[in-house]
């Protein structure tokens, strides 16, 4: 993740109180959806960026997963969001985002 | 529970992906409070 | 009368020690983890001059393998080896040492200096290229001792050129205390500047007109040039046309992110069609910062740091010549401010509602030339294919429009779209790698048109949120088509006389018996 996007993220969790975080991811792939998750629950995994060996544990779901779909109206999220669920593999995706909240979400 | 509804959503699009512009937009409408969004680029 | 597409050159440069020393992916890591594993380990994943040569997709990128040719190649490309030929039909893959000369030749303010022993071996081998001006070489300078160079970088914030690891010259800084012209930024704009040359004077080896017949010039490049006072304000068009001999072309920068080729295509179209100008060039030279910007990941999953080259490309734009492609301004598509950020919405704006307006639907277009970036290089960096994410996407709007069925997608691409064969440079693999494929097969008649549509990220800048975009459609030349009318028409009258006058000498027999 993007150095200035992970400084923000720790500033955020700090002045919000990481439990009141929802993360909402928008990666192209599953591995880059999961790295992203990491990042943001268990730290960096680059070891680059601000977030390098910092554990948030924050909720994290990328904008494709049933469980946010379910939550957003259905018209709305046709579209912006529809014709995207036709490029993406949603279905790996999905299971590489649970599997990192499996591990490392504390909320 | 809600995952969204009143919840503070930080957003992380990708120019290749789901832009973060468009997720704002639904995250807001299933009520959370926007307080991040920006959009990567890997290209 | 639409304005044609008459030639385009592309060009790259291999710069293996820029890759370490100016991609700013290494240059971040340098400053927030100088001792990481990463940085250890990605000299060894840095290709040899003759690698990057025997890549197929650079071959591709040159001219000499087709986009047809390398997508029959099995993926990932890197692992195959193909013929390591420097020239191509429409460029050259330029070694370092001789960039490093043209960069010399390109700077017109004794910014750069070479060592001496290093200039002159150089010198040697530039001169030979086929594609240099003898003005040019009539810029190259005696080299000087390396002491003062490693004075330079160590004493006056010069920045280095390397061979192999070895300081062989630099970029000195032009003012003290201006933070727009430090030897960074020298640096940066002396390499796209010079490649932008480089592909300049491939373009004029590859048309049949004068340099001097050149009238205006466009870059559209990611770079800025000017000092304190105006950090933007230019003109890398007229500084390249003036090392490359357009000695008849003034010229303008045109920038908007990875989509500014696109809108350089559509303003040069649009200046010849109005008149203004007969012939119009419009190019870029490539960018340092990109060079190695995905090579982490390259690094951690054992690949070559294949971001190793930098890319540019020219393309003539001209009058009507009744022979060559058009450019059909009136299927032109633009992401507006009030367009939105929804990727069916963005797609909708550039490649469906141009279309619209002319009766035409998205299977109507024979190939799409979106964002053309080498699957090689993203997909191990977990952006995926872009473009075949694009067509994917332009399918699925094809299926929601009804043009195709929903069982036809997964054959869309194939059908009308391209594999990526571009290094990821930004503006460099944006719809424009595709246009000297595309002259050609619509000259042979492969295909009848094609849409070219360029992307650019415009929220990087912090200016905007939004996204932009813009398209256009290269299409056979109407006059072409029309003088084979002319002449079936034709044909077709001297059949009917011929026959008229059998018919009426057939008459004239029979009277006559």
């Amino acid at each position: 993740m993007d150095l200035e996007n992970q400084k923000r993220v720790k500033e955020l969790a700090e002045a919000n109180g990481p439990e009141n975080i929802v993360v909402i991811l928008g990666a192209s792939e599953s591995e880059a959806a999961g790295l992203s998750a990491e990042t943001v629950t268990a730290g960096d995994p680059t070891f680059a960026g601000p977030l390098a060996g910092v554990s948030l544990g924050l909720r994290v779901y990328h904008v494709c997963e049933p469980e946010i779909k379910a939550e957003i109206p259905a018209d709305l999220y046709d579209e912006q969001i529809g014709m995207m669920e036709m490029v993406l593999d949603v279905d790996s995706i999905a299971s590489e985002m649970k599997s990192v909240r499996d591990q490392y979400c504390k909320y | 529970m809600s995952l969204l509804e009143g919840k503070k959503a930080i957003i992380i699009g990708d120019r290749d992906g789901v832009p973060g512009p468009a997720i704002e937009e639904c995250v807001k409408a299933a009520g959370a409070d926007v307080i991040f969004s920006s959009t990567e680029c890997f290209v | 009368m639409n304005s044609v597409i008459t030639a385009s050159s592309y060009v790259l440069v291999h710069t293996p020690d820029m890759v370490l020393h100016n991609g700013t992916t290494i240059t971040t890591e340098k400053i927030v983890n100088p001792e990481s594993e990463y940085l250890k380990e990605l000299p060894k994943h840095i290709r040899s001059y003759e690698d990057a040569l025997a890549y197929a997709p650079n071959q591709t990128y040159i001219g000499n393998m087709t986009p047809d040719e390398l997508a029959a190649m099995p993926q990932p490309w890197y692992e195959t080896k193909v013929e390591a030929k420097r020239e191509g039909k429409f460029g050259e893959i330029l070694p370092q040492d001789e960039f490093y000369m043209l960069m010399q030749i390109c700077d017109v303010f004794d910014l750069l200096v070479l060592e001496k022993g290093f200039a002159a071996a150089t010198k040697e081998k530039f001169v030979k290229n086929p594609a240099v001006l003898p003005a040019m070489v009539e810029r190259i300078k005696e080299g000087v001792d390396i002491a003062e160079i490693e004075a330079l970088v160590n004493d006056e914030h010069a920045e280095g050129l390397y061979m192999d690891g070895k300081l062989v010259g630099a970029v000195k800084r032009a003012h003290d205390v201006d933070t727009n012209l430090t030897a960074h930024v020298m640096h940066e704009n002396l390499v796209s500047k010079a490649s932008s040359v480089l592909a300049l004077i491939h373009l004029i080896k590859n048309c049949d007109i004068d340099a001097s017949e050149i009238e205006y010039v466009i870059d559209c490049s990611e770079e800025a040039c000017g000092d304190m006072n105006q950090r933007g304000g230019g003109n890398f068009a007229k500084a390249a046309a003036e090392i490359a001999g357009l000695s008849g072309a003034s010229g303008e920068d045109v920038r908007g992110f990875c989509a500014a080729p696109t809108h350089a295509m559509i303003t040069a179209a649009a200046l010849v069609k109005a008149g203004v100008y007969k012939h119009v060039a419009v190019t870029a030279g490539g960018c340092t910062a990109k060079l190695g910007m995905n090579s982490k990941d390259h690094v951690k999953k054992g690949l070559p740091a294949l971001e190793d080259c930098l890319g540019g490309f020219s393309i003539l734009v001209s009058e009507n010549d009744g022979v060559n492609p058009e450019i059909n301004l009136d299927i032109c598509g633009r992401h507006t401010v009030g367009t939105g950020s929804s990727p069916q919405a963005v797609i909708n704006s550039l490649v469906a509602a141009p279309l619209d307006k002319v009766g035409m639907k998205i299977v109507d277009i024979d190939k799409f030339s979106p964002e053309m970036q080498n699957p090689d290089i993203t997909k191990p960096a977990g952006a995926g294919d872009v473009p075949l994410a694009n067509y994917k996407m332009i399918g699925a709007l094809a299926v929601t429009r009804h043009e195709i069925e929903r069982t036809d997608l997964a054959a869309f691409p194939e059908k009308h779209g391209l594999v990526g064969w571009a290094p990821t440079q930004g503006h460099i693999p944006s719809g424009v790698p595709y246009i000297g494929f595309c002259r050609q097969d619509i000259l042979d008649g492969k295909i009848k048109n094609a849409m070219i549509v360029g992307k650019g990220s415009l929220f990087l800048g912090r200016m905007t949120n939004l996204f932009d975009g813009v398209s256009f459609v290269i299409q056979g030349n109407s006059g072409a088509s029309a003088a084979s009318a002319m002449d079936e028409a034709e044909v077709k009258n001297m059949i009917a006389k011929a026959m008229k006058q059998f018919a009426l000498s057939l008459m004239e027999g029979e009277e006559e018996q």
